[in-house]
């Protein structure tokens, strides 16, 4: 890989140790997939927040990285392990929370801008079409590159902090057109309505096609949110990190694959029969990916003057900024009168919650793969009025 | 025997050789407080990588993955040193951070587990003594 004299300076120590530790990384990505340059990124999203996920070792390195590292483009977090302020609604330990809290003053001490949200476009990290970008959350990194139009390869936690520190990335993957046309094509044959549909979709299409791109036709509109809920879900089934959506996706499409797929009724039953376990329910999720304001708004009212089941719990997970505003329109005060919490800064994927609770309930595909993966939970996928219905049954 | 293939992260070191066919996932694959191999129906599942050289096809899995490798160095259950047919992002990250010597594009068929061998991360080369 060619690098600039600067990018040399930085590999060879001279804006200090973290930044040298960055650029090896990134030059090494760029040698194994084939790089020739490291371009310009304008924003970044790191995963790996979670101290559920990085241990002691994880957060020891990132110490390690913040004593003379600092970000030099725009730089947003992933969910943490926990509500960073509200984190004994959550029956969180104190030991846990002081680790989580300590990963994010690394974070922070690194110039990095606390979030905690795996939806930074709707939180001000919004880039626009074409721009470069280092992402790491693999339902933000495909919703960049598919609704957006923008560009970032599936970074892991230290490869997006190296970008982040150097301000650059290898160019390579999705940088590039030539990696970025559909090789297959989708005729969906059924309406899907609401966000667990989109989400079982996405099981559909990542079980049958894995990371194959796909060219998406049959749906003549789609919400942010289901949009958001359908990128989950395709990401986690596929490790899918783009597709286009004939009509709302905005990459242009020149040539579209000949080689079809359809996608039936029949398919979208059997994806959420595979998702609908014989199990009594006690936990709720929604907000998965992080509930957004509209979401929030609509939980509200179905909850308002409400009482949830006192032997289930119902967390809505959602990002710091919208919990504000929810507070200031009293959708909070609504959904917590009921007996539901409203989770900011976390999600029920990396929180550690593994033994909690027993059956989990959610219109998130995702959140069914880790509540029955990581978190050994039996799962049900159904809608958010059906989760509402739930609780407080 | 002398095979050539390609530096992911520097550095020598030599050990017995611990073969697998089946690529590994490190984040829920590997437990990394004993280093030993965990992922359900493995060929290695029950089997300690700890201080071996390592050598399979490929890395797979959840990117947290490389954080595992971290923290496997760190502890000191860590594999001495990887060598894969292809490496990817995961593992050449979790190589990386934890300094741990690492040489891919190498015909993996060649060794045998339980062979010893010396590995040049610089050179990207693996010696069967």
């Amino acid at each position: 890989m060619e690098l600039t004299p600067e990018e040399q300076d930085m590999a060879a120590g001279k804006y200090g140790k973290a930044t040298q530790t960055a650029m090896e990384i990134l030059v090494s990505l760029g040698e194994i997939y084939g790089a020739k340059r490291m371009i310009d990124i304008t924003s970044v999203q790191i995963a790996g927040v979670s101290y559920a996920n990085l241990n002691e070792p994880g957060l020891e390195w990132l110490e390690e990285m913040a004593e003379d590292g600092k970000v030099r483009v725009f730089t947003t977090l992933n969910p943490a392990g926990m509500d960073l302020e509200e984190w004994k609604k959550l029956a969180i330990s104190e030991e846990f929370a002081e680790n989580q809290i300590r990963v994010v003053e690394a974070f922070g001490k690194l110039g990095v801008i606390t979030t905690c949200s795996c939806t930074p476009y709707l939180y001000g990290n919004l880039p626009h079409f074409g721009q470069h970008i280092a992402w790491s959350e693999s339902s933000a990194v495909c919703y960049a590159n598919s609704v957006l139009g923008a560009r970032t390869n599936r970074e892991g936690g230290p490869s997006a902090l190296s970008a982040a520190l150097v301000g650059r990335t290898p160019e390579y993957g999705f940088h590039l057109d030539e990696n970025r046309k559909p090789e297959v094509k989708v005729d969906v044959k059924t309406k899907l309505e609401g966000t667990f549909q989109f989400g079982a979709l996405g099981k559909v299409l990542g079980d049958r096609l894995g990371k194959k791109i796909s060219y998406i036709t049959g749906i003549p509109k789609a919400s942010v949110e289901e949009l958001k809920s359908f990128c989950a879900s395709y990401a986690t089934y596929g490790g899918v990190a783009l597709f286009h959506m004939e009509g709302i996706t905005p990459d242009r499409v020149d040539t579209i694959p000949s080689e079809t797929t359809e996608v039936t009724e029949d398919d979208m039953k059997s994806a959420i029969a595979d998702l609908t376990e014989d199990t009594e329910i006690d936990f709720i999720s929604l907000g998965c990916p992080h509930a957004s304001l509209a979401e929030l708004e609509y939980i509200a009212k179905k909850l308002e003057n409400k009482k949830v089941n006192p032997n289930k719990e119902i967390w809505i997970t959602t990002a710091r900024p919208t919990k504000q505003i929810a507070d200031r329109m009293g959708f909070t005060k609504m959904i917590e009168d009921s007996g539901a919490k409203v989770a900011a800064d976390t999600c029920c994927v990396v929180a550690p919650i593994k033994g909690r609770f027993h059956g989990l309930a959610s219109d998130s595909a995702k959140m069914c793969y880790y509540g029955s993966g990581r978190n050994k939970f039996s799962v049900k996928l159904m809608s958010v009025d059906e989760c509402i219905e739930e609780a407080l049954k | 025997m002398k095979l050539t293939g390609r530096k992911i992260y520097h550095g020598k070191t030599e050990g017995e050789a611990l073969v697998t066919k089946d690529s590994i996932s490190f984040y829920g694959g590997v437990d990394p407080e004993t280093g030993i191999v965990v992922e359900k129906g493995h060929e290695l599942e029950g089997v300690n990588t700890t201080d071996k050289i390592l050598v399979f096809p490929t890395g797979k899995g959840s990117t947290v993955g490389s954080y595992v490798i971290y923290q496997m160095a760190k502890t000191g259950k860590g594999p001495k040193a990887l060598i894969l047919q292809e490496c990817e992002a995961i593992v050449a990250v979790g190589c990386i951070i934890s300094s741990i010597p690492c040489v891919d594009q190498i015909d993996v068929t060649q060794i045998k587990t339980g062979m010893n061998l010396t590995v040049d991360g610089d050179k990207g080369e693996v010696v069967i003594k």
